[in-house]
């Protein structure tokens, strides 16, 4: 089952993207990735597309409130994170970049957890061993090499944990993501890298970062690479069980990339209308990952009425309790920039703190005076 | 080259050094040596020697010639319970992982809470002195003590190269351990069964007098002790504290001795502008402000690139650049 690496351009999808729901929703087959579902895994997987879309349609809306400072929204690619973040076990570990929002919804990352480095009270404050989902990493690729020492560390453990490391078209440029594809082919280590082409780099389109379609790298880091229609939920989940299924069999590192499109801005900072046109986002709209799974459902009649009244209820449950969760979010004590800057401690950030205390309460203690001297 | 315990017998640091990682891979199965070349060859200063042969490729690990992909690879082994021990090869190849190191691997405890631990130690050969090719000369120690989250030592002979590295590879936090490349072939006493005298981060006095407080690590102990000794035969008494760590600093161990003394003068091969040198200068002064007899004097490297090795002599720091510049603190 080793994928053709060739064909298409950069910024062409076909011929080789594999697909097994149209976007009209019809139930296509690929003759190297099969995949079984039930009527009610269907459905499942269709709640999490679209919770994790209203969860999505909510920060950006607390970023437009002044609640958040800023947002990265996965409008569009609500099916390249979860068919990718389904595909993968409970013990296996995620390293996204800080758009992942949906691998971590699968991951069952509490999304409130997510909102606190956009809020600004933390750089990501959850514990990343707790559901195998890393923090989110800023810099451009980072996390890539992170992701296959992690799974250098799980070979050496003999275990059959595989990894997948996050990553967009815009960090397929640097340094580090070529590093990564080095070490993982090198030590054959268990990860999957998942690089969500959404055809934009803030402003820069695809053809910037490449002149061959991405998927085509991995051939001469000597794996497998393989592009996937990245608004295609069931192929995302066939095509990356198979490589996460190749790489912990010890077969070495796979490449997917997952072909789709950023329907918004790049964060809530940028404006898209000034970098490219409305046409192609028109296009784009037509390959919607949520509603051509509606509309298979519908055809196959396996979902009703009551099941997407139910599920809109619960879309705004989980919208309001982000909406208070956010606005409830306590600011961190300032005395907190100290802890953690260590694990053992270090002789000049406890200076520094005792000095900020004393200067903290020395206001405190002024305070105090003052109203001492307006009550004689 | 295992001895019987209580016993000392002379030590390269080379020497000290490979018997610290022998006894951290011993100690520790999750301790892991990776880096270019330190495996069949050995590292081309010899301080893996043998390691890849009693430990085998998996605990010793040849990897790609690319330093970020080192560094950032043994965060990820660090993330899944491992201890790894990174060689960069020269000092002046550091800086394509300087990314890894600076926002990666310095600030992801606490971008976690505290909630995971970063036990990675990167061995770095660094300094001059040995007539080396461009880039493999370097002192870049104040980048890294800049920055927050990351411990930064430097010893300065065979027996704290040893017992610093061990403490080094059994700390939870990252540290830059910069091995001085030019002592690497000083011989000293060292009984590896023993215990460490000091902790990682303590400075050391090196050598005890009254008249001038001379600050110094990694390869300027040497000249620095030179310079005490040659100053003892015109009368003059000069201290020597051993830095050993540069983040954090042993402050108290400066501040105990400058107030004895009066005087000090900071001895380092970087530059002396934004180098080491200001910061010790200005928390001397900050400390010892009223036992101060002259300004705390700084002699280092000059603000030009490491020059070409046939003039490498008039850079770097030696005996009579030190002299002159205590001769200069006694005229106050």
């Amino acid at each position: 089952m080793a994928p053709a690496a060739n064909g298409g351009t950069a910024d062409a999808g076909p011929p080789e993207l594999v697909q097994l729901l149209t976007p009209e929703g019809e139930r296509v087959e690929h003759p190297d990735y099969s995949l079984e579902t039930t009527p009610e895994e269907l459905r499942s997987i269709y709640r999490d597309l679209v919770l994790v879309r209203r969860f999505d349609a909510e920060a950006t809306s607390l970023q437009r409130q002044g609640e958040l400072g800023l947002w990265a929204s996965l409008l569009g690619q609500e099916a390249a994170q979860v068919g990718s973040g389904r595909a993968m076990r409970p013990t296996d570990y995620a390293f996204p970049t800080y758009r992942e929002h949906g691998v971590a919804w699968c991951k069952g990352v509490d999304p409130l957890n997510l909102l606190g480095m956009f809020r600004g009270v933390n750089h990501g404050g959850w514990d990343p061993d707790e559901k195998n989902f890393h923090l989110y990493t800023i810099v451009i690729g980072s996390q890539t090499l992170h992701a296959t020492g992690y799974a250098m560390g799980i070979t050496k453990d003999g275990s059959d944990d595989a990894v997948i490391a996050y990553f967009g078209d815009g960090a397929s440029s640097q340094g580090d993501v070529s590093e990564a594809f080095t070490f993982a082919s090198v030590y054959q280590a268990p990860v999957v890298f998942f690089c969500q082409n959404n055809q934009w780099a803030i402003s820069e389109p695809t053809e910037k970062q490449t002149r061959v379609p991405l998927y085509r790298r991995a051939s001469g880091f000597g794996f497998p690479g393989v592009r996937v229609d990245g608004n295609d939920v069931l192929a995302c989940l066939a095509v990356t069980r198979w490589a996460l299924d190749h790489a912990r069999t010890g077969q070495g590192p796979v490449l997917i990339e997952a072909f789709t499109y950023r329907m918004g801005a790049h964060t809530t900072s940028d404006d898209p209308t000034r970098y490219r046109i409305a046409e192609e986002l028109e296009s784009w709209k037509l390959k919607d990952p949520i509603e051509r799974l509606k509309a298979y459902l519908v055809r196959e009649g396996w979902a009703d009425g009551a099941f997407f009244d139910a599920l809109d209820a619960e879309s705004e449950q989980l919208a309001r309790r982000v909406r208070e969760g956010v606005r409830t979010m306590p600011d961190p004590d300032p005395s907190s920039i100290f802890d953690h800057v260590y694990a053992e401690g270090h002789a000049l950030v406890d200076e520094e703190r005792e000095g900020y205390l004393a200067y903290a309460s020395s206001f405190a203690s002024a305070a105090a005076e003052t109203s001492d001297g307006e009550d004689d | 080259m295992a001895v019987e315990s209580g016993q000392k017998k002379s030590w390269t640091m080379v020497q000290a050094l490979n018997e610290a990682l022998r006894r951290s891979l011993d100690e520790n199965p999750k301790t892991l040596v990776m880096g270019e070349d330190v495996g069949r060859l050995g590292g081309v200063f010899r301080v893996t020697d043998g390691l890849h042969k009693d430990f085998g490729e998996e605990r010793v690990i040849d990897t790609p010639l690319a330093e970020s992909g080192i560094v950032g690879t043994a965060i990820g082994l660090a993330l899944r319970g491992y201890r790894p021990v990174v060689e960069i090869q020269f000092d002046g190849f550091v800086y394509p992982a300087f990314d890894q190191i600076v926002t990666q691997l310095a600030k992801m405890h606490a971008r976690a809470l505290g909630q995971i631990k970063l036990p990675v130690t990167i061995r770095i050969p660094f300094a001059g002195g040995i007539g080396a090719v461009e880039h493999h000369s370097e002192s870049h120690e104040a980048y890294f003590a800049h920055t927050a989250g990351l411990k930064v030592v430097a010893p300065s002979n065979p027996a704290d190269a040893h017992w610093m590295l061990r403490q080094a590879i059994a700390s939870d936090d990252p540290v830059i351990f910069l091995e001085p490349k030019r002592r690497y072939w000083d011989k000293g006493q060292l009984d590896p069964n023993g215990a460490p005298e000091l902790g990682l981060h303590q400075a050391r006095v090196a050598r005890s007098g009254s008249d001038l407080t001379l600050i110094a690590y990694g390869p300027m102990v040497k000249v620095c002790l030179e310079a005490a000794e040659a100053a003892a035969e015109d009368g003059l008494k000069l201290e020597v504290v051993d830095l050993r760590s540069l983040s954090p600093v042993d402050f108290d161990a400066l501040e105990r001795s400058v107030k004895r003394t009066g005087r000090a003068v900071v001895v380092h091969e970087a530059p002396v502008f934004l180098g080491m040198g200001a910061e010790l200068a200005a928390r001397i002064t900050e400390r010892c402000f009223y036992s101060l007899e002259a300004p705390v004097l700084r002699v280092g490297g000059y603000f030009a690139p490491y020059p070409p090795s046939r003039v490498e002599d008039a850079f770097l720091p030696d005996l009579d650049r030190v002299l002159d510049a205590v001769d200069r603190a006694m005229a106050f």
